[in-house]
């Protein structure tokens, strides 16, 4: 039986009809068709598909929809504002932090989550946010350089 | 100082924003309207008799569209190499290994085709299975393949030199046995695909692979269409790793749902089901000795492998071969005997994984090496140096060392890690280690035998003259082949990186063979060389005409157009194109004439610009039985250097720091030099640490999940100094060869040698877990 659910995604409000056991991935994935949120594992091991819910990260697939409802998201796509890339998505792709992008969307965000609660992490802070997202190809040294970057990035932005 | 304007920069990739922004689209990212969904039924039981399927049931329940089995997609046999296509799509007389495809349903969601998977009945009578490859090669063991008594999948036997004479005459050998686990590639991204017949008859693929021409040839096999017929597209992949280089039966499947049901067809393998396809590192058993004269000189190497294939063959044979012959270099000896068993097991087939074939045995190898100066007295690294080839170089198995820094990397991580005022001076439990390793810049031959170009590439000028296109069937799978091709176009035609769009990973585009064997750097490298020079002539043609000048004088260098260096007398080119651009915001201005001028220039006067080259290697290797396998036309080669802790009381490691030195000829890209080197570290740290697929007795995966299997996260990385060692590769386009592979050659090696110097135990068996170490050094402490 379809329940009628109401989320913001990305700022905006959406509302949908979803089935009792639709996973948020697939909520995002399917009905929003936001594809950016990665399908991984399914079982939240891999982090691929990394949400904001709340400004807290969270394995989107671990989450129901139903369980969304009345609360606020934020997936990949709306972190770039008017077509710029967000300073930690900027700082991913001056780095090098990217290579197959397929852990980086999720990446991203446990990387933005970390740094609004905490803005200047050490290398291990940092580390520690993003242990739950598993990269293959990096060996995760470019994606803490990066995260490191847009630590300052953001500082220098909120100085000016 | 470098000559070059985009080449051996550190320019970013040209996918990343996309990537960064969640554009990217990857296979399960795509959708069709009216697709359907479909899933495969795989056996539960490692190895039993198919007495009969009943699809009745599953083909009424409402909502699906179609149900295959061996009887619909029949028998033609496929695999990678023709000399063992070992596998049909669906298993018809009896099935190999818990996971063996049986059957494939298509539905109009994905609740309905799991539960017609469920109604599909098949009757087993169970037989004995064998899970270990030692005794599936022991008399009386299980038979998987009637073709192969003994369970003997493939043999080899490779002889340089007089090995047992050699030995003989040396004053110390020394022996070592190792032994790795079967891993996973545990790529982030599943398998996935989407399947399309049109009305003409003609199929098309979009689907998670490294190898879309491959794909293109065993479908259209599997199937019995015209190779012309199909097309394959490879949107953005999620890493590979090896693995993906071989047509699936997911994309099998879809294909032909895609054909009986004239609807798009979509399948995502499941995680479990990426672990149950495998097709990743096999299992490896290494037994050899090494030969050496007092003074450290290495003489004779004898090899001998035994490899846990599980059911099928996959890449197999091409493994066996690499195990024996990458450790013809890159150290000289005077002879070497291999002698290679393939078994199979009721397991999942085993394939090819980043430093195919090599890596188990460059990690024994690098531990015997380590041993016998332990022996002898000498520094391992002194006693590398001595031994090291050089440029020129050809080894005792003919692979022939066009370009080879080894010494070079020796010599960068011994300075760069203070190797010297470390090796013997640590403190207890504190340990550092060292390994070398090579690996091909791109298989010498394709996996079907054939005088086919490795790579074709076409560039097309835009008819304005202000964007280059690169059209490639090459894959782009993470690795960054689009960068370094657009990068390669770039500085050939003398034009900005941004001015070079690519397009790539469809096999309408042109033929190349793919992402595996580190070979795309060096071969769609050299074909995207070519074109881009076939463009820049055309172009210089027309200009030398209409400007009755030397065409010898016309150089293009960032964009901009000189004539013997100088601006020249072009005012008839640009006069043209403004009159024609009246109107336009960005008329060209500047002293020098623009090479989207000339570029317009010469559409007017010929049409559209199209530049097309290609590559294929000449013919490389002795004549000797398996030449073939190891050839290549330049090698990369890497030394690291590795230091660990080790907890004496509970066997913990933790790796602190790795210092790495790749020769990749001339880097392309010099970020994406350095993640090619970080990644392989970081997968040579978790198969050396931790990861290990596991069975239960009845061969059914007990980790078949990236929380049990586990791969290194943020918190098991340290940081890694990497240092490029630039040679110049006389066969690589620029002087540029593989990064992708080599790199991971030392670094298992690296660690256990690291781990002996802190404990004093030598482990020979992967992977080095706590619990592992510690037995090892509780044994240690009893015998003391």
């Amino acid at each position: 039986m379809k329940v009628l659910i109401q989320i913001t995604v990305n700022g905006e409000i959406k509302q949908a009809a979803v089935e009792t056991n639709t996973t948020l991935t697939q909520f995002l994935r399917e009905d929003l068709e936001l594809t950016g949120t990665k399908h991984g594992c399914g079982l939240g091991d891999c982090g691929a598909c990394t949400v904001l819910l709340d400004g807290k990260p969270v394995n989107s697939c671990l989450v129901l929809a139903v369980q969304a409802a009345g609360r606020e998201v934020l997936t990949i796509e709306g972190l770039a504002e008017n077509g710029k890339l967000h300073p930690i998505q900027q700082a991913f792709v001056d780095h090098g932090a990217i290579q197959c992008g397929f852990c980086t969307p999720g990446m991203i965000l446990s990387a933005k989550a970390l740094l609004d609660a905490n803005p200047r992490p050490t290398e291990q802070e940092i580390r520690t946010a993003i242990s739950g997202n598993l990269c293959r190809c990096t060996g995760y040294q470019k994606i803490v350089e990066a995260i490191t970057a847009a630590s300052k990035a953001l500082q220098e932005t909120e100085v000016s | 100082m470098s000559t070059f304007s985009v080449l051996n920069t550190r320019a970013p990739r040209v996918d990343s924003p996309a990537k960064a922004t969640g554009q990217a689209k990857y296979a399960d990212d795509l959708s069709m309207p009216g697709m359907l969904y479909a899933a495969i039924l795989q056996s539960p039981l490692a190895h039993a008799k198919i007495l009969h399927i009943d699809t009745s049931k599953a083909k009424k329940l409402p909502g699906v569209k179609g149900v295959i089995t061996a009887k619909e997609a029949g028998l033609v046999r496929y695999g990678v190499s023709p000399a063992r296509y070992d596998e049909t799509l669906f298993a018809w007389d009896k099935v190999r290994y818990v996971g063996d495809e049986i059957a494939a349903v298509a539905a109009v969601d994905q609740a309905t085709a799991q539960e017609a998977l469920e109604l599909i009945k098949v009757d087993y009578e169970e037989l004995p299975a064998v899970f270990d490859m030692f005794e599936a090669m022991k008399e009386g063991a299980p038979q998987i393949h009637d073709a192969f008594p003994g369970n003997l999948n493939a043999e080899v036997h490779q002889e340089f030199g007089d090995t047992e004479a050699a030995l003989a005459g040396c004053d110390l050998v020394m022996d070592h046995t190792f032994l790795n686990k079967k891993q996973d590639a545990a790529f982030i991204e599943p398998h996935s695909c989407i399947a399309h017949m049109g009305l003409d008859g003609r199929l098309t693929l979009y689907t998670a692979t490294q190898v879309p021409h491959y794909v293109m040839r065993t479908v259209a096999m599997v199937l019995q269409i015209p190779v012309g017929d199909v097309r394959v597209v490879k949107p953005y992949v999620g890493g590979g790793f090896g693995p993906k280089s071989e047509a699936t039966p997911l994309e099998m499947s879809c294909a032909l749902l895609a054909k009986i049901t004239g609807k798009p067809v979509k399948m995502t393998y499941s995680r479990e089901q990426v672990f149950l396809h495998c097709r990743a590192r096999h299992q490896f058993y290494a037994e050899m000795s090494l030969g050496v004269m007092k003074d450290g000189t290495m003489v004779a190497l004898r090899n001998k492998a035994i490899l846990d294939g599980g059911a099928y063959t996959s890449f197999g044979i091409a493994t066996v071969y690499y195990a024996g012959s990458l450790l013809g270099g890159p150290y000289k000896l005077k002879a070497m005997k291999y002698d290679g068993y393939r078994a199979y097991t009721n397991k999942p087939a085993c394939g090819a994984q980043r430093g195919h074939g090599g890596v188990a045995h460059r990690a024994a190898f690098e531990q015997l090496l380590d041993m016998t100066a332990e022996k002898l007295g000498i520094d391992p690294i002194e006693m590398r140096l001595k031994n090291i080839m050089t440029t020129g170089d050809v080894t005792i198995n003919e692979l022939d060392m066009s370009s080879l820094g080894m010494k070079e990397c020796i010599e960068a991580v011994r300075d760069g890690s203070d190797w010297v005022s470390k090796k013997g001076k640590l403190p207890k439990g504190k340990g550092i280690g060292m390994a070398c390793g090579f690996f091909v810049s791109g298989a010498g031959y394709p996996i079907y035998r054939s005088d086919t170009y490795h790579s074709t590439v076409v560039i097309k000028v835009s008819e304005d003259g202000g964007t280059v296109n690169v059209l490639t069937g090459s894959a782009e799978i993470g690795q960054g082949s689009d960068t370094a091709m657009a990068m390669i176009a770039a500085e050939t035609l003398g034009i900005p990186l941004s001015a070079v769009r690519i397009t790539s990973g469809d096999t309408d585009l042109s033929v190349d063979l793919g992402a595996y064997s580190s070979r795309q750097t060096l071969m769609t490298g050299h074909a995207t060389k070519e074109a881009a020079e076939h463009v820049r002539k055309q172009i210089v043609e027309v200009l030398a005409e209409t400007l009755e000048c030397d065409p010898d004088s016309i150089t293009f260098t960032d964009g901009i157009v000189k004539f013997n260096g100088q601006p020249g007398n072009f005012e008839k080119i640009r006069t043209r194109y403004i009159k024609e651009h009246r109107g336009w915001t960005d008329p060209p201005g500047g002293e020098y004439l623009t090479f989207k001028e000339a570029a317009r220039h010469a559409f007017l006067e010929r049409g559209t610009l199209v530049g097309t080259g290609k590559y294929k290697p000449p013919r490389l290797g002795g004549s000797y039985k398996g030449a073939a396998v190891g050839t290549s036309p330049a090698y990369g080669c890497s030394a690291q250097v590795v230091e660990v802790s080790v907890d004496l009381e509970t066997g913990e490691i933790t790796v602190d720091d790795m210092t790495d030195a790749h020769d990749c000829g001339l880097a392309v890209n010099k970020t994406q030099v350095e993640g090619q080197m970080h990644g392989s570290l970081s997968m040579g740290l978790g198969e050396c640490l931790f990861e290990e697929v596991k069975f239960d007795s009845r061969g059914r995966i007990l980790n078949a999940s990236l929380g049990e299997y586990r791969i290194p996260t943020a918190l098991d990385m340290p940081n890694v100094k990497t240092i490029i060692v630039e040679s110049n590769e006389p066969n690589g386009p620029y002087g540029a060869k593989e990064v992708g592979e080599g790199a991971i050659m030392p670094t298992i090696p690296a660690i256990l040698n690291a781990i002996y110097d802190a404990t004093g135990v030598r482990v020979n068996e992967l992977p080095v877990s706590s619990e592992r170490l510690y037995m090892a050094l509780r044994k240690k402490q009893e015998e003391a």
